[in-house]
């Protein structure tokens, strides 16, 4: 009803919201977060950073210390969750054991008090949706985890809300199912119109299935892009080491304009990056470089930066190398190298010249050397 | 996976031979030893359940339909009434193997245990069996026995008193089984009610019934949100509040029973709080009475209901009321319909074991209960220690058995039997 009203309104809003359990800690710090009609939006960060509770507090099961929650424009904040019209996915499934597959898609509908032959058709509709039409008799515990999770899915969708939350609904299956079960519900979002908030810690995850991607750490929404946006134009080193594969470089900002800076390493080479998140001349910032955008090739069209090193192991991928070397300063690097007919394989012990681009080299606020492992390897 | 072996390879799926002993015979020495182990472990147990559990019914059950004390004493006479037809007085061959049969038993000192069978089934054969043991009969002397030995009682002279001892020639007996019914077989063979003022069983069996039944309702209704409180809350709070549901535990049952006479009686805390409140002006009757007994049962056998209860919902997640929630369902439509029927096994197995203890109780009701609050088990500890009628203490114990299986057999089927939950 006020869909029609403004299409340009987001769905939801949450401004300056805040989360504390124990009154000490803030678990959700500062949220400013809309979130439009029809999209898919992901919550990815690691495990402990609030992402649940954000959700939670959108379904109406925690209330926010802080700020307030808006849904189609009305605040929701003292809205009893049973009365918010939300779908929700929950990672567990939680399908009622005592109710047949079709008794579950039923309860929504029944406790909305439907007539029983309009709840019929819907249950069937929906799990057909889902392509279990044949399951309806079965109990939860006869079906797979996979057709559980879809079971789940038809339950939350039966109703037809307007949005639907999921909280790592594909965590408890296998790598395979999981991937499936992606697709499937990227196509029911598609299929429905319908606006998915979707909790998960797997990258690989949100960059498949997202239009945008909210990147949580320590109870703050650190970049929220589209996946691509997050891999090409992460804006701070947290973003770049959890989503892909990265390399930090730490030095100093001895020069700056508005696009780029010059930045000396620590072991004295002078590099030239676009300029991201430093402030200051003379600040410290950790470059970030995706492997796959240094070439071992000195002479690469407008790879105007240079830095040598020594390659310490090389792996062969098929596709792709993967070099590692040690930089004259001792710091590791990783590169990827297109692998093709032509390519002569780098052996351990050789020089080796590495050329980037400016762009594609990124000035962020620095990374003490012990959290860079730490935040590297996150995103595996 | 298979792996596509070379020609020196052996095919994966024969199976290692061992000699000639086939694969099934192996299997099965190799899991002999296993079952033995595991029988070796539960047979103390085993053996200690037959020698003080099962033994000990079959023993019960037997003693309530086995009838073989007369017939010893009084062989001849029960060999003389088998022709009899039951609606007049036997003939004089039975008066007189009666005499002779007495005469022998008085000799052996065994006419008591005959006196105390008829006395069950007619009251006055007790003295009737003994003085015509102690009387000294002279076959010269007796032209008629049957007229001498009614001279001597005047019960011989009735049908009910030969019926007695025709209804006890065992070896089996229904005697005891109908008196605890209330039901009584006269001299001809037909089934009767008993008269209404010597009917006490099943008023007994009823009111045992009864009062099982209002403390089981009372103990789900105290016992289940402690249950929930228990299961919902954070460990440790919770871990306070199970101390205090199995305090009881260490509590003699006999010292809680006690404490509830110190509680409700006249001059006792609750009659003196209420006597002080002003809502009573003269104490009220709280013991010795049925509120006594529902109070003080309800208590002792609470724990019994939280404990299922609680286990049962301790296994419910909180995110099926969540699920429910997010569905749209009120916070009272999903206790009905989603937490309610998931709490049902441990209701169903606190309920019956609460009802299977409780009509099986006995301290509990004869120290606060009235004459008139007295269960079954009241009427069994009286038969076996006071009137040593064990024939009739079996009986009433069979009866409360097979009440109580009939009960768990209809429970079963309605709750759906594997579904109850102990722990
Ligand atoms: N119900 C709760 N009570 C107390 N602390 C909680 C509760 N739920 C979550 N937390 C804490 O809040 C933090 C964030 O949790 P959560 O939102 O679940 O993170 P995520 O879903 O990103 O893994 C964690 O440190 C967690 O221990
Ligand atoms: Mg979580």
């Amino acid at each position: 009803m006020v869909a029609e009203q403004n299409e340009q309104q987001p769905l939801v809003q949450f401004s300056q919201v805040q989360k504390s359990y124990d009154g000490e800690t803030l678990v959700v710090k500062h949220l400013d977060l809309d979130i439009k009609r029809g999209e898919f939006l992901t919550l990815l960060g690691p495990s402990g950073s609030g992402k649940t509770t954000t959700l939670m507090m959108l379904a109406g099961f925690e209330v926010p210390t802080h700020g307030d929650i808006r849904l189609n424009g009305r605040a929701i904040t003292s809205m009893p969750p049973h009365k918010r019209n939300i779908g929700m996915v929950f990672q567990n499934y939680a399908l009622f054991p005592h109710m047949t597959v079709a008794q579950n898609v039923a309860f929504p509908l029944e406790v909305r008090k439907l007539p029983k032959e309009q709840i019929a058709a819907k249950v069937q509709k929906a799990l057909g949706m889902v392509r279990l039409e044949e399951f309806g008799q079965r109990r939860p515990a006869q079906l797979s985890g996979g057709q559980q999770q879809r079971v789940a899915l038809a339950r939350a969708l039966v109703f037809e809300p307007e949005l639907v939350l999921m909280d790592e609904p594909l965590g408890a299956l296998d790598k395979q199912l999981r991937e499936h079960m992606q697709m499937e519900i990227k196509h029911l979002h598609d299929k429905l119109g319908l606006t998915v908030v979707y909790v998960t810690h797997d990258q690989s995850e949100a960059l498949t299935m997202s239009d945008r991607v909210a990147v949580f750490n320590d109870g703050v929404i650190q970049q929220i892009d589209s996946p691509s946006a997050l891999y090409e134009k992460p804006r701070n080193s947290f973003v770049a080491n959890f989503i892909g594969e990265n390399n930090n470089l730490n030095g100093e900002v001895v020069e700056m304009d508005q696009e780029t800076c010059a930045v000396r390493l620590d072991d004295g080479s002078l590099v030239r990056a676009a300029r991201i998140n430093v402030h200051a001349v003379g600040a410290r910032t950790t470059l970030s470089l995706r492997p796959e955008r240094l070439y071992v090739d000195a002479a690469h069209e407008g790879a105007t930066n240079q830095l040598s090193g020594q390659v310490e192991e090389t792996i062969y991928l098929g596709d792709h190398i993967r070099v590692v070397a040690r930089l004259s300063g001792g710091e590791p690097i990783m590169v990827k190298v297109q692998a093709g007919p032509h390519l002569v394989m780098p052996r351990p012990g050789d020089a080796i010249r590495l050329a980037f681009r400016t762009e594609d080299c990124r000035a962020l606020n620095p990374v003490a050397a012990g959290k860079m492992a730490d935040a590297g390897s996150t995103s595996h | 996976m298979t792996i596509q072996g070379g020609a020196s390879a052996p095919p994966a799926d024969r199976v290692l031979s061992d000699g000639d002993v086939p694969l099934k015979v192996r299997l099965r020495r190799a899991e002999r030893v296993r079952k033995m182990t595991a029988f070796g472990l539960v047979a103390p147990l085993l053996v200690f359940l037959l020698l003080t559990f099962v033994v000990p019914i079959a023993g019960m059950l037997w003693r309530s339909v086995g009838d073989n004390e007369l017939s010893k004493v009084l062989p001849r006479t029960e060999a003389a009434l088998v022709t009899w037809d039951g609606k007049s007085l036997p003939g004089e061959a039975a008066f007189h193997a009666l005499a002779d049969d007495l005469a022998q038993a008085h000799a052996d000192d065994t006419a008591v245990i005959a006196a105390r069978r008829l006395n069950y089934d007619v009251s006055g054969l007790h003295s009737a069996v003994m003085s015509l043991a102690r009387h000294h009969f002279d076959p010269a002397a007796t032209p008629s026995y049957r007229d001498a030995v009614i001279a001597v009682n005047h019960h011989w002279g009735e049908v009910d008193a030969w019926g007695a001892i025709r209804h006890a020639r065992g070896p089996l007996t229904d005697f005891y089984l109908l008196s605890a019914l209330d039901l009584h077989q006269d001299a001809s063979g037909a089934i009767h009610r008993v008269p209404a003022d010597r009917a006490i069983y099943l008023d007994v069996l009823a009111r045992t019934f009864r009062i099982s039944l209002t403390v089981t309702l009372f103990c789900l209704v105290l016992g289940f949100p402690v249950a929930y409180l228990l299961a919902t809350q954070p460990p440790k709070i919770a871990n306070g509040l199970m101390i205090l549901v199995l305090l009881p535990f260490w509590t003699s049952l006999l010292v809680r029973t006690a404490a509830w006479v110190v509680v409700l009686q006249d001059q006792g805390i609750v009659n003196d709080l209420l006597l002080w409140l002003g809502v009573i002006d003269h104490p009220l009757r709280l013991i010795y009475n049925a509120i006594g007994v529902h109070v003080a049962m309800t208590h002792v056998l609470l724990p019994f209901m939280i404990l299922p209860l609680y286990s049962t919902m301790k296994s419910i997640k909180p995110h099926f009321m969540r699920a429910a929630t997010s569905l749209g369902a009120p916070p009272s439509v999903a206790f009905v319909r989603i937490y309610l029927p998931q709490c049902l096994p441990g209701i169903a197995a606190g309920c019956l074991l609460v009802f299977i203890l409780a009509i099986g109780y006995y301290i509990t009701p004869a120290l606060v209960g009235g004459a008139s609050d007295q269960m079954l088990s009241y009427f069994i500890a009286f038969f076996i220690t006071d009137s040593v009628n064990w024939g009739l203490a079996s009986a009433l114990g069979a009866v409360l058995l097979g009440a109580t299986l009939l009960l768990y057999a209809v429970y079963s089927k309605l709750v759906g039997g594997t579904d109850i939950k102990m722990g």
